[in-house]
């Protein structure tokens, strides 16, 4: 049997969805989480029956990719069972009524149903179940309230015999609220004053910078000090014992000892230059990068769970109009800046391809992932905030102006923004910790395997010689046009696959300051990392993507050009 | 009757008439933004942004080409 998960955006079907499963789906609270549809299955009186987690859709009649979808998989189910946002309840009644059409046995999840208590509205659930034939539970699936209940009651779904005239349909609406929903006026809340300030310029405006401070201090806080206080005392008085250990007892081996231990710098294990698969290859992704995707990832989910990503959209939805995008693309942006990937991910919440083709490059050009940031705060922060203000500066402007530039260049049309702001909600604890947890688990096992195959390639690169081929034949751009020494190159390979272990290959080239930060921002622009490009080329087709890397190739090497030139001038 | 985007902020009025095509409506139709329908304007941004709108118990945004074409008639 299949039991569909129908409803609006927002409502909290991952919820209900991960109550009833088990299975761990990440929600947040704005429209859009989840485009693609999940699966699992729920056992129903010892048979096993598959759920699936639909995309939220406002109506039957699409105006959007991700509602096609949504339309197409409800063909194909036995059950349905429609969750409802119970502070909305006319508008869900909207998708309510379209549903009852396809004439298939409903179910009625009164979700956020607390929050609608709290709100001042009451539901007359027995008189929305007479009215329209459906039997509806009242959930709040966040704690799990009503869960059970819904599940003994799939048993009774019913096909809905409410007839109505459907260019009528607001009318007959109407009709039902007056008679099942009760609201009682109350005072403005602290929480209603809250949303207003949130989006008023002259409020809103300095709300905005003021959290993109806090953020930003208790990454660095965070990050910094898991570093400092557990990981590097871990690498460095736990992991070196036993890896020179271990190089004594691998001595003789060469090749062996090479690729697992690395070079002993000074006798002694140096994370950044030793270059083998247990010692760089570890201390990279472990102890350098995780505790700042740790930080990011908490943040992130606390941001997303509030609710305030979606004003951050309408803040800066006119700055992203000069892109030829608008607000909510900042989303893609913001989840970009902890890894990529999932950052590829979520440009499908935009719509059309002149949208997805520009967030897509600029991201990919000026977005520096958490893996980067953090080996460029090591790399550069000894210099001082200035190379690191240079470095983040200059990929500011660069994803400003070819947002500008792709706008004119790039055919096809850029919607208006139209979206829903949800009411701020307390992110709940578990649910932070949850989703932080699940893309800590989704990091390690992308970027570990890659760092080690990176460590593998390098060795082996090295070893026969065709990293120093390809270091001569690419001499000149390094030289003359970038200022950089020929051995940058292999970094510049191995930024393809990894850029954390890219900046590390720039450690031991003892470049000046000039040559670093010009290395830095090249290396963060010429192409994303080959899992970002594999996602985006699933999204935006191999065409566009191949147009892509043209221009993020050419903007790097224009840019990492002009750095030179400029830089060479004001270093003087 | 006025655009939304002219209606000051912080007044309450009544959607006349949206001098939109087909999909524009339906598009705004299925967030319940009709003709008939009750809404306040909570703000506006600077320089072409959006608006946003209470329209019963959920608030949108609401881009400047499309409040555009959203004529309200002021309470």
């Amino acid at each position: 049997m299949k039991i569909l998960l129908v409803g609006n955006p927002n409502v909290g079907k991952s919820v209900v969805f991960n109550r009833l499963t088990g299975v761990d789906v990440i929600s947040s609270n704005y429209a859009g989480t989840s485009i693609d549809f999940t699966k699992g299955y729920v056992t129903l009186k010892g048979e096993r029956s598959e759920l699936i987690d639909v995309p939220g859709t406002y109506t039957l009649e699409p105006t959007c990719p991700a509602e096609k979808v949504a339309i197409e998989m409800l063909r194909e189910g036995d059950i349905v069972i429609q969750v409802i946002d119970s502070t909305n309840l006319e508008r869900n009644l909207n998708l309510t009524l379209q549903l009852i059409r396809q004439k298939k046995p409903m179910i009625i999840a009164l979700n956020l149903y607390d929050e609608a208590q709290h709100t001042g509205i009451s539901i007359d659930k027995k008189k929305l179940e007479h009215i329209i034939g459906i039997p509806c539970v009242t959930t709040c699936a966040l704690s799990g309230e009503g869960i059970k209940e819904l599940i003994r009651k799939i048993d009774d779904a019913r096909v809905s015999r409410f007839i109505y005239d459907d260019t009528r349909r607001w009318n007959e609406i109407g009709k039902i609220i007056d008679q099942v929903q009760k609201i009682t006026p109350r005072e403005h809340t602290f929480s209603e004053k809250l949303r207003d300030a949130s989006v008023k310029p002259f409020t809103g405006i300095p709300i905005l910078l003021a959290i993109l401070l806090a953020v930003f201090v208790i990454i660095r806080v965070i990050g910094e000090s898991l570093i400092n206080y557990l990981f590097e005392p871990f690498f460095q008085k736990a992991w070196s014992p036993i890896m020179l250990r271990l190089s004594e007892i691998l001595a003789g081996h060469d090749i062996l000892n090479d690729l697992l231990i690395g070079e002993l710098i000074n006798g002694n294990i140096d994370y950044g230059q030793s270059f083998g698969l247990l010692t760089t290859g570890l201390y990279v992704p472990i102890g350098a990068v995780l505790p700042y995707v740790f930080a990011f990832y908490t943040v992130l989910a606390f941001l997303e769970d509030s609710g305030y990503l979606p004003r951050v959209a309408v803040m800066v939805d006119n700055i992203m109009h000069k892109m030829g995008l608008h607000g909510l693309a900042i989303i893609p942006m913001l989840i970009g800046l902890g890894c990529n990937v999932p950052g590829a991910l979520a440009i499908r919440i935009l719509e059309t391809r002149k949208e997805k083709f520009i967030a897509a490059t600029i991201m990919s050009v000026a977005v520096p992932c958490m893996a980067l940031q953090a080996m460029l705060f090591g790399l550069l922060g000894p210099f001082g905030a200035k190379s690191l203000g240079i470095v983040f500066g200059t990929l500011f402007i660069v994803w400003f102006i070819t947002g500008l530039l792709l706008k004119r260049i790039v055919k096809g049309t850029s919607p208006e923004i139209f979206v829903e702001i949800p009411p701020y909600r307390i992110p709940y604890f578990k649910g932070v910790l949850k989703k932080t947890w699940m893309r800590l688990k989704w990091f390690t096992k992308e970027a570990i395997p890659f760092v080690l195959l990176g460590v593998l390639i390098a060795n082996i690169l090295y070893s026969l010689g065709i990293m120093q081929f390809i270091g001569q034949i690419t001499a000149p751009v390094f030289n003359h046009l970038l200022g950089l020494p020929e051995e940058a190159s292999g970094a510049m390979i191995m930024g393809f696959l990894r850029k954390d272990l890219a900046v590390g290959m720039l450690i031991p080239l003892n470049m000046t300051l000039k040559q670093l930060i010009v290395a830095s921002v090249v290396l963060s622009m010429y192409f994303p990392c080959v899992a970002t490009f594999a996602v985006l080329v699933k999204e935006l087709g191999i065409i566009d993507m191949l147009k892509s890397t043209v221009i993020m190739v050419l903007s790097a090497l224009i840019v990492g050009g002009a750095l030179n030139a400029i830089l060479s001038v004001a270093f003087k | 009757m006025i655009s939304l985007n002219n209606m000051p902020a912080g007044k309450n009025g009544i959607i006349k008439y949206i001098d939109g095509g087909y999909g524009l409506i339906q598009k705004l139709d299925t967030l319940g933004i009709r003709t008939g329908k009750k809404i306040e304007k909570i703000s506006k941004q600077w320089m072409r942004g959006p608006v946003i709108i209470r329209s019963g118990n959920s608030e949108l945004a609401i881009g400047y080409g499309i409040a555009q074409k959203i004529m309200v008639e002021m309470n």
